[in-house]
């Protein structure tokens, strides 16, 4: 294997674009040649989970002609994987062509950390990075896709590091995508909990594997005051 | 079609949130059930196989439907059963409203049943100057607040001690405890009475085998059991998705259900009822009725991805896991039937007032990985999520998010053109820079108005990486 594809996701390329440049430099590092998909910009997910069918379907499409089947797609969420993998199946079925595209491409699909330690067969990055964090483990990344344990053998593997341990720390931060700005007063409600959490951690820096965490999380900390930091698993496996 | 309360779960969900002390009740129950769960599931390996089994049981059941409940209606009737099919919930209450009537039935005593709660059927009752009383414990202390259940397995879940020590002393004009223990006893022996007094029973039912004509109940205080037996009428009440084909099949449901539902190995009570009392039997009604309810079911047979809710078992479980019904409780909910499992199955008996339901959940599938019957919730609440936005009557919203919503659908929309959006990206990204202060803005207009309300937004910062 020699190449890969490297879908950014929406919200890292408008929000976090470091989180694209930490996942390129850990792939090329790991001696892969990193495509970018430019011909697609989202997944699709947000029209998806409002029941807007018919836009979801033109943003698989796009995404589907954007790229190479039998290449690696190697993507830093969880959730657009799951996206990707899986929820594609149901959103295309009354299209067979796409539908078959869908099926085709589902293999080579993989979330950073499940790529890494999965497929490369690798855990230590050379990465070396001094602070103390607690990882918050995304929803769609434990619960659809079943990578629970990878992100933290890659974590363990950094020099320097301090892990904390977060309690309850399978509880979904309150994001949701939409749901966050239906619902602001649950999804509020999720997110104290979960930054009560992160602060008796001890924790300097939080990490989760997608940017939709990162956004409920790292604005929630801001909008209170805190100091502690958000950090996409990328930029702690890139930092040297 | 059940009637839905007008009051709006934007409203009641808002209130919820802000009462702690509901929180802490709920937090505290809840992760009570879900550590009792947590030992009796590592103390029985085989736990996913019976899951599996169970899954498989009851998958084959609902596909078979039809062919089980002529089954089980002629092995009913076989054994002295009368067997009556309510199409909706009128139907059912009409029944069971006239059979008490033409009985002269005078106090009626009710087991715990989310399909009695269902139909209204306490509602039904007094109407028709008939006396109902809940026996469960948790459903008799709703019922004398004049509340509806909370939750489908604890229905007084959203109550302390406390509050029910308050209770009792309000209503019975016993001397203020908070012991659970006194609590129970007073509660007890006024049960006790109107147990010996009832003339008419109603029960639900867990599981009725299709095979045998037996109805299942699963229970811990008994009341149940007394229910069905002590009063010279029995009415059982169950959804036509209750069935299963043979009695062996039931082990594997008992191995999960009373272990997912309440942290226990088995309930204290699993009462076999097959017909009415017979000649020679000591206890038992003299007869007995059973109402099988559709009310929406087979609307929901017919829709191969719904299909997979009539699964249930009713455990109650995703409800525990559940990080927005242990926020917000039950009755934020504004339906019978709560949580997860109540957001899939409300829009079918209400119709779009729960309509809204299906988007109050993060898809974060703690749920689904529960579920003892394996229920891909997530995936059957995407799917109403887009029956509910298509069709004739799509749901209307509050306009807030109204207006989010226009925005998401501009976003898909323009999302289609990447090089455009990408250019709008970095011009929102010039724009908004001067309002950010270290990296997030506090303030954001239109569909991101309700984020800024509680939190920061990120300032947005497009690509910058040279392109490869």
């Amino acid at each position: 294997m020699t190449e890969v594809q490297l879908f950014s996701t929406c919200l890292a390329e408008e929000f976090f674009p470091e989180v694209n440049d930490a996942t390129a430099t850990v792939l090329e590092r790991l001696r892969l040649k990193v495509t970018p998909i430019r011909g697609a910009f989202c997944c699709g997910q947000v029209a998806f989970n409002e029941g807007m069918r018919e836009e979801a379907v033109d943003l698989a499409r796009r995404f589907l002609n954007s790229v190479e089947v039998g290449v690696p797609i190697v993507v830093p969420s969880g959730s657009c994987t799951s996206m990707l993998k899986i929820f594609y199946g149901d959103l295309l079925d009354g299209d067979p062509a796409l539908a078959a595209k869908a099926l085709a491409i589902r293999p080579w699909v993989f979330e950073l950390s499940q790529f890494i330690v999965n497929v490369l067969k690798v855990k230590y990055l050379g990465a070396r990075y001094e602070r103390a964090v607690a990882y918050h483990p995304s929803c769609h990344l434990m619960r659809e896709l079943g990578v629970r344990s990878e992100p933290m053998t890659l974590l363990s593997a950094v020099a320097g590091i301090k892990i904390c341990e977060l309690r309850d720390r399978e509880e979904c931060c309150g994001f949701g995508g939409m749901f966050s700005v239906k619902f602001p007063h649950i999804s509020a409600s999720m997110l104290d909990d979960k930054m009560a959490r992160i602060r008796e951690s001890g924790a300097e820096v939080v990490v989760a594997n997608d940017c939709g965490c990162l956004m409920q999380i790292g604005g929630g900390l801001s909008r209170a005051g805190d100091k502690i930091e958000v950090r996409h698993l990328a930029e702690v496996l890139a930092a040297r | 079609m059940s009637e839905f309360p007008k009051a709006d779960f934007f409203e009641s969900s808002t209130a919820a949130v802000a009462d702690h002390e509901l929180r802490r009740k709920l937090e505290s129950a809840s992760a009570r059930h879900l550590d009792h769960f947590a030992q009796v599931k590592a103390e029985f390996p085989p736990y996913d196989d019976e899951r599996d089994a169970a899954h498989r049981i009851k998958t084959d059941a609902i596909a078979h439907l039809d062919e089980l409940l002529i089954d089980l209606t002629s092995k009913l009737e076989e054994r002295g059963c009368k067997v009556f099919f309510a199409e909706d919930a009128a139907q059912a209450r009409d029944y069971i409203v006239a059979l008490a009537q033409a009985k002269g039935a005078k106090n009626v005593v009710k087991g715990k049943s989310m399909t009695t709660e269902e139909i209204d059927l306490n509602d039904a009752l007094a109407k028709a100057g008939i006396d109902a009383v809940e026996t469960d414990l948790g459903e008799y202390i709703v019922q004398l607040r004049g509340e509806r259940p909370s939750h489908i397995i604890t229905p007084a879940i959203h109550l302390s001690k406390e509050d029910i020590g308050q209770l009792f002393t309000d209503k019975f004009g016993i001397e203020y405890t908070a012991e659970p223990e006194k609590l129970t006893a007073e509660a007890r022996s006024r049960l006790r009475a109107i147990f010996l007094a009832a003339d008419f029973g109603v029960t639900g039912v867990n599981f009725a085998i299709a095979e045998t004509g037996t109805l299942i109940l699963v229970e811990n205080e008994g009341n149940g059991r007394l229910s069905s037996t002590m009063p010279e009428t029995f009415v059982a009440v169950m959804g036509i998705e209750k069935v299963i084909p043979r009695l062996e099949d039931l082990s594997h449901f008992l191995e999960i259900l009373a272990r997912t539902a309440t942290g226990q190995k088995l309930t204290t009570y699993t009462s076999f009822i097959t017909g009415p009392r017979r000649e020679g039997d000591l206890d038992g009604p003299a007869e007995m009725h059973v109402v099988i309810l559709d009310n929406g079911r087979s609307a929901m047979l017919a829709d191969p991805v719904l299909r997979e809710a009539l699964n249930c078992i009713r455990c109650g479980a995703c409800l525990n896991v559940c990080p927005i019904y242990r926020r917000i409780g039950g009755h934020a909910y504004r339906s019978v039937y709560p949580g997860p499992i109540g957001s899939i199955v409300s829009p079918n008996l209400f119709g779009s007032a729960a309509g809204h339901l299906p988007f109050a959940s993060t898809l974060c599938g703690a749920c689904k990985d529960i579920c003892p019957v394996k229920i891909d919730i997530p995936r059957i609440l995407l799917h109403l999520r887009w029956k509910e936005s298509t069709g004739k009557h799509p749901l209307k919203w509050p306009r807030a998010i109204e207006r989010a919503r226009r925005g998401a659908r501009r976003f898909a929309k323009t999302a289609r053109y990447p090089r455009t959006i990408r250019t709008l990206g970095k011009f929102a990204a010039m724009v908004l820079k001067p309002f950010a202060h270290n990296g997030y803005l506090r303030r954001m207009p239109g569909p991101f108005r309700n984020w800024t309300k509680y939190r920061d937004f990120p300032r947005p910062r497009p690509h910058k990486r040279p392109e490869s």
